[in-house]
């Protein structure tokens, strides 16, 4: 599944990025490899969501650079990397409120449709549209529930929402930022299985709390602390790591104990 | 299939055929005013729904709206003062010049979001009122007389007051139908997803601000045809039309029938305008009672007339 032999899908360079005095990524270097599920953890305040930022284009970094599919993405807005194939989705969900899960996925899909300067017709009735969100909905599990508005669905079924709206745009890379916060214990459960479905069709970059998902599923993990990379490797190594051990302090029994 | 017939399809569907049979009434009846006043009342409802396609749809809160309609009576006057009386040649104008007004305005606008927004629109619209201010030979402060309403080369004789009530009508209703068409197209969509979570739509592949754009534009070259009818019913342009305090009003008029809603602007427009008339006759304090009444709207009925309308539809 894991392509090792070829070049890294994204690339990132010594990346840095602060706020004030605080470096929330300091001279991050990492390679994600075609195919693989790659999990980012690290304590609160690691600096796992700005860097998903900066990978998405939602924030710029200081320096550094980041290749996505052998090219240079480092300056390009977000609106532009999405169009290359990479997709994210949101810590605190994302979505638009006023409108019905399956206009989200399909303005998702129109996104990679063709420019949207089409000013006459009726974008709800575009079959290929609808078909392409319900098709989405339905990876997710949420199938039935296409018609109800964003603001009606369960915080669960909006975690999966986002997945099906991120997917709706095809995309060669999935930045999940935590997919399972917020979600009771069957609902997490759903969740890792769909991730266990995705990842054979798309590469994923995980980050997540949740230790067992996150040993369950990963193919590589690296950890972040202070906006550094501490170690690096597939589940094993870095449950064996010592220096991510005392990262982890209180958290460590998690990590040994539930993998 | 939800039920077409409810209490605020019905009202809308009354008040667009009263507003057709209007001139009937004013023939049967000889009332003359009814129509010059309805005249008015219809151009202003095509400027409200058209801030109504930016404003409640784009969540673009322009405050500088008037000055579409100043730009497009300008390009009427100064045209009609110059020798050139042909509509054919007035109206594009007018719409051109609004269109590219809405477009260096909104490029360096959009840049801006919130409180920055409203205070750039208005500031380019006070602008623009104090360079007609100073176009001293088209009357400068005083404003400009039209003599002669733009000519259709016998088409449509603007002077009679029937055929330009239906004139502007038109306009009116095939503004809304525009409108209607444009934020159910896959550009409406995205517009509408920019207002409800601008970072979402980027995230998915759009550039938001292309799309705001362009609906800013779309938005000023509505009004500016409305600028345009406007000069030929009153016969005469002045600064004071595009003053801060009718950007307002015409905020007033989109809020009061219902922000976002298609047909809301219309009957916000109707009732702001039909208010004024009465109460101003009883007392030149009107807007005494016209402020609170906008505060309870505010405060209770969040979506305008349409949004109570709509509450009795849900029954």
């Amino acid at each position: 599944m894991v392509d090792s032999s070829g070049d890294p899908l994204l690339r990132v360079e010594n990346l840095v990025r602060s706020f004030g005095g605080i470096k929330a990524t300091d001279n991050l270097s990492l390679d994600i490899l075609p195919g693989e599920l790659h999990a980012i953890i690290g304590p609160n305040g690691a600096g796992k969501t700005t860097l998903i930022s900066q990978l998405t284009g939602q924030l710029m970094p200081n320096s550094g650079a980041v290749h996505f599919a052998g090219r240079d993405v480092t300056r390009l807005p977000s609106y532009q990397r999405s169009r290359l194939g990479l997709a994210r989705s949101f810590q605190i969900t994302s979505l638009l409120p006023d409108f019905t899960a399956a206009d989200n996925v399909a303005l998702a899909a129109q996104a990679h449709d063709g420019h949207s300067f089409r000013f006459w017709g009726a974008a709800r009735k575009e079959k290929h549209l609808r078909d392409a969100a319900q098709a989405a909905l339905a990876r997710v599990g949420l199938a039935q529930r296409g018609d109800v508005p964003v603001s009606e669905l369960s915080h669960g079924e909006q975690r999966e929402l986002e997945l099906a709206v991120a997917l709706a745009t095809k995309p060669q890379l999935l930045l999940l930022d935590e997919p399972m916060a917020g979600l009771g214990v069957t609902e997490s459960a759903r969740m890792v299985a769909l991730l266990k479905e995705l990842r054979k069709e798309v590469t994923i970059v995980l980050v997540e709390h949740d230790m067992e998902a996150v040993f369950a599923l990963a193919d590589r993990i690296t950890v972040l602390v202070y906006g550094r990379v501490i170690a690096s490797g597939d589940p094993d190594a870095i449950r064996n790591n010592e220096e991510v051990k005392r990262a982890y302090l209180g958290e460590q029994h998690a990590v040994t104990s539930h993998g | 299939m939800k039920s077409h017939i409810n209490v605020r399809n019905v009202v809308v569907a009354l008040v667009a055929l009263g507003l057709l049979l209007l001139p009937l009434y004013s023939a049967v009846t000889g009332n003359i005013f009814i129509l010059t006043l309805f005249t008015r009342i219809v151009i202003f409802a095509l400027a409200a729904a058209s801030l109504n396609l930016i404003m409640g749809y784009g969540g673009m809160m322009s405050f500088g709206h008037a000055a579409y309609l100043g730009i497009g009576g300008y390009a009427v006057g100064i045209l009609a003062y110059e020798g050139i009386g042909s509509g054919f040649i007035q109206w594009p104008v007018a719409l051109a010049a609004s269109a590219l007004y809405a477009l260096v305005i909104g490029a360096l606008s959009l840049r801006t979001r919130g409180v920055y927004f409203i205070m750039i629109t208005l500031a380019f619209a006070q602008m623009a009122y104090y360079i007609a201010s100073g176009l001293s030979r088209y009357g400068g402060d005083d404003g400009l007389t039209i003599y002669k309403r733009s000519t259709f080369g016998g088409l449509i004789d603007l002077s009679n007051r029937v055929q330009f009530y239906y004139l502007c009508l038109f306009c009116l209703f095939g503004g809304v139908y525009l409108i209607w068409r444009i934020i159910n197209s896959r550009f409406g969509m995205v517009v509408r997803g920019v207002r409800s979570n601008e970072q979402r739509m980027q995230a998915i592949g759009f550039h938001a601000n292309r799309y705001r754009l362009v609906c800013f534009v779309i938005s000023g070259t509505i009004c500016g045809l409305a600028g345009a009818l406007l000069a030929n019913n009153t016969d005469f342009i002045s600064p004071a039309g595009m003053y801060w305090t009718r950007s307002g009003e015409l905020m007033v008029m989109v809020v009061f029938g219902g922000m976002g809603s298609l047909f809301g602007p219309v009957l916000g427009t109707i009732v702001f305008l039909l208010l004024e008339e009465v109460l101003s006759q009883f007392t030149e304090y009107w807007a005494l009672i016209m402020g609170p009444l906008l505060l309870l709207i505010v405060l209770f009925a969040r979506g305008g007339i349409m949004g109570v309308l709509g509450r009795f539809s849900r029954g």
